[in-house]
């Protein structure tokens, strides 16, 4: 069984099916790509595996348990942790502040205990601190734990948002575009540690756009068009692959570039 | 490994702060020259409870509440006319006012917080609108336009605590109580989470916080103490009039948060003074006051938009971050032109 099981997923905007009866399977301890031109509906399918976006129909499995209906943050209690295209920092809290809330759903502490600053919720605090710091410290930021997060780039707050969600100990890390942005010279840097966090066993989904860094990653790859299912496999079938080349990478093709 | 356990650190030295303050305050009764005087410093706290318990929803979590001068009324009134009407004691009175503003705002949170937007601002707008025609019109429980009068004080070990050399006392150990508290929610867990969702609420949904929960918490703990701080305004002024409580007075205790620095510990503390001292230095001024408020805000918006405890500290307002449309070398890839949709737009 596979750990995520996506089926027949649907996703429409009034007339429009942004993501139009999706299929497929992400197999534990893989990395797997989402790629498509723009439009293609990958971040759609990305929020409805998020929970983000509700489906039209279909199902979604964790496990093997439907997680369909389930809400975001129960989603990510179940083992999903996402990153965002566009950012979802919260600007007015520290790095070190950040990467905490990633910790959140595995505290599992009370409001009274917090008010009441009781042993065991420091005690808690205490923990949280420590692994934010190790996840910082994994994407070089440890030395600007105590720096308000509104203050960085756009390149080093999608890297605190990696480390945000590598903090929840996802069983699924999701990146959307997490090179995206980042200055050409730290992008080898983001694969090797997304290698690296695949390696501790932790499985990935990764929508991205260079294709360089999602041939080199990626165990496999999904092609997406239009919502649909274009094509699956691994890199070396899909960079061959001619409908592939024809939709996406082919160069008389009007789809992928942008003037 | 030079900066470990940055909060454990930041809460003892908080609290220190906070204690020498305390400390600090104790000696206002001995250096006020007169009544009047002191009676402002006992405005001042209840009145920091008051400002603080407005933070909580609208600094912290981002949820403007348009009913907070409602909430403190609700429970000056409820407090008052239990002692006045029923003879019940200031003290059950007092833990009653709380109790009915939380229920009261439960329900309201309850129906408005599952939105994202401004519905919170708008379910408060209608309720300020309810409460202020109910303490007007409901003459026999709370004498109507005229006033509630009679109200009784507290009393402890048989003293009544009707002057404002006794009831200082009173007032500095609740509010103490009250920012003690506020304190190690602010710089705990849960407080964390709430500033996250003022943050991004999808972003703090999508790491494991149940923000509907938080934000009716929340909002029904910041409702509770605004109706603490109204029982404690109603048992010290012996009197409780409608047109304190009116929605000129929410948006002037919105103001008083932005002022003091909106989300900060802090702020409070400075939106409170100038909450308490303003008026009484344009007494004279009579409807100047609004204008002086009005330009007040205006300042603070153009000279430091954070607030004034943003001022203190490392916490400067957020610069804009560019978004990385303008990024000149775009990465080597076949496909680099496909950034389109990723550069639209960084929050």
């Amino acid at each position: 069984m596979a750990l995520l099981e996506v089926d027949d997923v649907r996703v429409s905007f009034g007339g429009l099916h942004a993501v139009d009866g999706l299929s497929t399977r992400v197999e534990e301890g893989t990395i797997k790509g989402i790629i498509g031109p723009n439009g293609a509906g990958k971040t759609t399918l990305f929020n409805a595996i998020a929970g983000i976006q509700r489906l039209s129909a279909g199902t979604i499995r964790l496990s093997g348990r439907s997680i369909e209906h389930a809400r975001p943050f129960e989603r990510a209690r179940l083992g999903l942790a996402r990153t965002f295209q566009n950012l979802q920092i919260f600007p007015d809290l520290t790095l070190l502040e950040n990467v905490m809330i990633g910790c959140h759903p595995r505290v599992g502490t009370g409001f009274l205990s917090s008010i009441l600053a009781t042993p065991a919720s420091r005690a808690r605090e205490q923990r949280m601190e420590e692994t934010a710091y190790d996840k910082l410290s994994l994407l070089g930021m440890a030395d600007r734990a105590g720096e308000l997060a509104g203050n960085l780039s756009f390149g080093q707050a999608k890297l605190l948002e990696i480390a945000r969600a590598l903090a929840a100990e996802p069983k699924i890390l999701m990146l959307d575009e997490p090179i995206a942005g980042v200055p050409a010279s730290e992008q080898g840097g983001i694969g090797d540690m997304i290698k690296a966090v695949n390696a501790q066993g932790v499985t990935v989904i990764l929508v991205e756009h260079n294709m360089r860094m999602v041939m080199r990653l990626c165990d496999e790859i999904l092609v997406m068009r239009n919502g649909r299912f274009l094509a699956e496999g691994t890199p070396a079938h899909i960079g061959t692959h001619p409908e592939v080349i024809a939709a996406y990478l082919g160069k008389e093709s009007s789809h992928a570039q942008r003037p | 490994m030079q900066a470990r356990f940055i909060s454990i650190g930041k809460l003892g030295q908080s609290r220190r702060i906070l204690a020498l303050l305390w400390l600090a305050m104790a000696a206002w009764p001995f250096i006020s020259p007169n009544d009047y005087v002191l009676s402002l410093g006992i405005y001042f706290l209840i009145n920091l409870i008051l400002v603080a318990s407005l933070n909580l929803i609208m600094g912290w979590t981002g949820q403007v509440s348009l009913a907070h001068a409602g909430f403190y009324g609700l429970g000056a009134y409820v407090s008052g006319v239990l002692s006045v009407r029923l003879g019940i004691s200031p003290w059950w009175g007092t833990a009653a006012a709380a109790l009915v503003v939380g229920a009261a705002a439960y329900l309201i949170g309850l129906a408005t917080l599952r939105l994202r937007g401004p519905y919170l601002s708008m379910g408060t707008l209608g309720f300020s609108g309810i409460l202020s025609v109910l303490f007007v019109e409901l003459v026999p429980l709370t004498g109507g336009p005229n006033g509630l009068s009679g109200i009784t004080p507290y009393a402890l070990f048989g003293i009544d605590l009707d002057t404002p050399a006794r009831f200082f006392w009173l007032a500095w150990g609740v509010t103490a109580v009250v920012m003690w508290l506020l304190l190690n929610l602010y710089l705990s867990a849960q407080g964390r989470a709430l500033r996250a969702i003022e943050g991004s609420e999808i972003g703090a949904n999508t790491l494991g916080v149940h923000t509907l929960a938080y934000k009716v918490v929340a909002f029904t703990l910041s409702a509770a103490l605004a109706g603490l701080a109204g029982a404690l305004y109603a048992h010290f002024n012996l009197f409780a009039s409608p047109e304190t409580f009116g929605f000129g007075t929410s948006v002037l205790l919105v103001v008083m948060v932005a002022l003091g620095g909106s989300g900060l510990y802090w702020g409070p503390f400075f939106g409170a003074v100038i909450f308490t001292a303003v008026p009484e230095l344009l007494r004279k001024f009579q409807d100047v006051e609004l204008l002086v408020f009005g330009m007040c805000m205006i300042a603070v918006l153009l000279f430091f938009p954070g607030g004034i405890a943003s001022l203190i500290g490392h916490r400067s307002p957020p610069k804009p971050r560019t978004a990385p449309a303008d990024h000149s070398a775009p990465p080597p890839s076949q496909s680099a032109q496909e950034h389109g949709d990723g550069a639209a737009g960084s929050r």
